[in-house]
């Protein structure tokens, strides 16, 4: 199986067919940095092969999230500033067949990095591997340049709540302007009976709002902080509903059609919402 | 669009106080401007025909992510006709 690249402005045919995917927000705490762990692994869980990239230079949290923070020696800035190779950054993931890791720098800032790096470092991982997965930092300066500079598809996650919408709208904007949309929506910690109560900006007000398209729903899930606590992705959890959202968005974005899951299997009533927005793909 | 139907509440008012906040942020048009914009609008156009300020509506609206300056301009009848 190999990833099947759309079209990319950045690269160079011959670099290779991987994929670039950036996961962006603009407000920070959203569920970036869960998305990208969970997505990698799901593509990974598929058959695909994998590198997931922390562009979180600062902050570096992917590696904790994904439970591979022990087995750190280089980092991305290492490879970009030629102090090892690409492959000795790239840590595999024992759990899966063919997932990796380069790590964000710690003790470094985003400057440390540039967009036309980003483009260089994933051109050459687009040889090696079918997806790469880059996890941007929060806001809309260098570190977030720097994530959507390579990507041949940008997913932006929101949730339902007044500040994350407006930043999303704000990023999906920059994306336009700099012409690598359209970005693709996901929504992620909903609660079901908050919507029904009506104390929750429901998906569909969330679409109408950002006008984009949707390409999963992820429900307030407490398995994503319990995988977390164990550094294990929740989509390898067969039970989490969160998990089976993201194994969902993992096969939209391989090409795959899925129907939306409905939001609230436990009460029956957001069902509806669930075939309404299985009209989305 | 309503489709889990009940009354909407803190939701609904989330939904109208981000569509004009999505407006302005898209525009870069701060809200106070608007009224500027409608009395110069107003005052342009006054000098060719006789416009019924007090009915003047202008606003933008939204089409997916594009966004319309629309504007209601009523006119006044001419004072000729009407009078006596
Ligand atoms: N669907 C969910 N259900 C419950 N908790 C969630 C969900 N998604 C994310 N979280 C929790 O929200 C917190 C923030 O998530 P995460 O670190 O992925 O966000 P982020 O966007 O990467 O943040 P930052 O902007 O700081 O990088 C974490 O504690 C995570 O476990
Ligand atoms: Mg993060």
């Amino acid at each position: 199986m190999t990833g099947r690249k759309k079209s990319s402005n950045n690269s160079s045919e011959a670099a290779g067919n991987g994929k670039v995917i950036t996961i962006t927000s603009g407000k920070g705490g959203v569920g970036k940095t869960t998305a990208t762990a969970n997505l990698g692994a799901a593509l990974a869980a598929e058959g695909y092969k994998v590198c997931c990239i922390d562009g979180d230079i600062g902050l570096r949290n992917l590696d904790v999230v994904l439970g591979l923070e022990n087995r750190i020696v280089y980092d991305v800035v290492d490879v970009i500033e030629g102090r090892c190779k690409l492959r000795q950054a790239m840590i595999r993931d024992k759990r899966l067949p063919e997932l990796y890791l380069i790590p964000a720098a710690q003790t470094r800032d985003k400057s440390a990095i540039s967009p036309s790096d980003m483009v260089r470092l994933a051109d050459e991982l687009r040889g090696e591997v079918d997806y790469i997965v880059i996890d941007s930092p929060a806001g809309i300066e260098r570190g977030f340049r720097n994530a959507i500079a390579p990507a041949d598809e940008i997913v932006i996650i929101t949730n339902p709540e007044v500040s994350a919408v407006r930043d999303a709208d704000r990023i999906i904007g920059l994306i336009e302007a700099e012409q690598k949309g359209p970005a693709k929506l996901v929504i992620n910690r909903l609660n079901a009976k908050m919507v029904q109560r009506g104390d929750m900006l429901a998906p569909e007000d969330v679409l109408e709002l950002l006008a984009i398209e949707l390409i999963g729903l992820v429900p307030e899930d407490e398995h994503v902080i319990v995988s977390s606590n164990s550094g294990s992705p929740i989509v390898l959890n067969e039970k989490s509903r969160a998990g089976q959202a993201f194994r969902n968005i993992a096969k939209r974005l391989a090409g795959q059609t899925v129907p939306f899951m409905d939001m609230a299997a436990d009460d029956g009533l957001l069902n509806r919402l669930g075939k309404f927005m299985g009209r989305g793909g | 669009m309503n489709f889990l139907g009940r009354n909407r509440k803190s939701a609904n008012s989330a939904k109208e106080r981000l569509k004009l906040v999505l407006i302005h942020d898209r525009t870069d048009l701060p809200p106070g401007m608007m009224e500027d914009l409608r009395d110069e609008l107003i005052e342009v156009i006054s000098r060719h025909i006789n416009v019924d300020r007090d009915r003047v509506r202008i606003q933008v609206n939204q089409d997916g992510r594009e966004q319309q300056l629309v504007a209601e301009i009523p006119l006044k009848a001419a004072t000729r006709s009407r009078s006596r």
